[in-house]
């Protein structure tokens, strides 16, 4: 019998190995926030800070005009609202696949490492979610973003551009994996990424809808297609085959 | 204390309170079937919406974008672990962009 505490351990272990792509891919990026964030006239430990307590990529270079700009501290607060709404349907979304009486110290430790990725390895999980396991990829890409972005403040430009960009990659093919993987098996899945993808293309590039954020481009076509395939093939559980 | 520290701490609540939020206060299965399988379909939505078309201007070419964004969905196909996938995209990308620029 595996006694609770193993389960625990291996859970965190697990998480900590499945961070490691996350962790490279975020140091890569942060690094290149951090240049950034130098040339803002922030010093190293600065940007290890920010970096640490807010874990955001986009949230994070769009702070930067901002301080160079004295903004006002409520703008700020609007800007980073609007920009890390997902984060709220990616919270949701993670409620349910916790186990409902995951107690509150738990489900604040989670909320803090909802971050694109995280989610995205978190929810790829069988139900229910170990709350450690989210941990593990918590610590190992926090670690990454945080000294990333402080050796990107000191550095400015040593990696070559190109091999940075490519290890940009990283994130999105394991996006592709998880999405894919059950996509394999479910059609309505399947169809759901495929409209997305082309629904997503058209609002990137057309004239006028080109002209929303990125943060709420993601959103409304998050919201849109989610209620709109949950009325056409609404989810059910495969509770007795057949059923 | 420098006012940059003002900016991170306004920054790191009010992005910490977006995701704590929901997480606290929805405790238990929501029975809703409507709203259930909302929530289901939301992670294929966000990561298909975010990975598509930025994929595409992830390399500094598109044709090492495209290269890395083909292997990644051919490799997560054929089932293949997620550490390969991810290795496999970068790799793709990186090595055609190093063709690419030989050649031309």
């Amino acid at each position: 019998m595996i006694l609770p505490m193993e389960k625990t351990a291996s859970e965190f272990k697990e998480g900590l190995r499945d961070g490691i792509p996350i962790c490279l891919g975020y140091a890569a990026v942060c690094f290149a926030f951090g240049i950034s964030a130098s040339e803002a006239g922030l010093y190293p430990i600065e940007t290890a800070i920010m970096s640490i307590l807010s874990l955001t990529s986009t949230g994070q270079f769009a702070a930067l005009p901002l301080i160079t700009g004295s903004a006002t501290l409520f703008e700020m607060a609007a800007m980073q609202l609007i920009i890390n709404l997902r984060y709220l349907l990616m919270s949701c979304a993670l409620t349910q696949r916790i186990r409902p009486e995951t107690p509150v110290p738990q489900r604040l430790g989670i909320a803090y490492g909802v971050t694109d990725e995280i989610f995205a390895l978190s929810v790829s999980r069988k139900y229910p979610l170990n709350p450690a396991y989210t941990y593990g990829l918590t610590v190992i890409s926090a670690l990454g973003w945080s000294l990333g972005g402080f050796f990107g403040t000191f550095a400015g430009d040593i990696l070559p551009s190109n091999l940075t960009s490519c290890l940009g990659l990283a994130i999105y093919g394991m996006f592709l994996k998880i999405i894919l993987s059950d996509a394999r098996e479910n059609n309505t899945v399947a169809a759901i990424i495929v409209i997305t993808m082309v629904i997503s293309l058209i609002f990137t590039y057309a004239p006028v809808l080109r002209s929303i954020s990125p943060g709420f481009r993601v959103i409304i076509i998050t919201i849109a297609i989610s209620a709109a395939a949950s009325l056409i093939a609404p989810y059910k559980e495969e509770e007795g085959a057949g059923a | 204390m420098r006012e940059v520290y003002l900016y991170i701490i306004v920054m790191a609540l009010v992005i910490y309170a977006i995701r704590a939020v929901p997480l606290v206060l929805i405790r238990g299965e929501i029975k809703n079937p409507f709203l259930h399988s909302f929530l289901h379909y939301v992670p294929y939505v966000t990561l298909a919406a975010l990975t598509f078309p930025s994929i595409l201007t992830a390399a500094d070419t598109l044709p090492g974008s495209v290269a890395g964004f083909v292997t990644a969905t051919v490799m997560s196909l054929r089932n293949r672990s997620l550490l390969m996938v991810a290795a496999g995209a970068c790799l793709a990308a990186y090595l055609t962009e190093l063709i690419v620029s030989m050649v031309f």
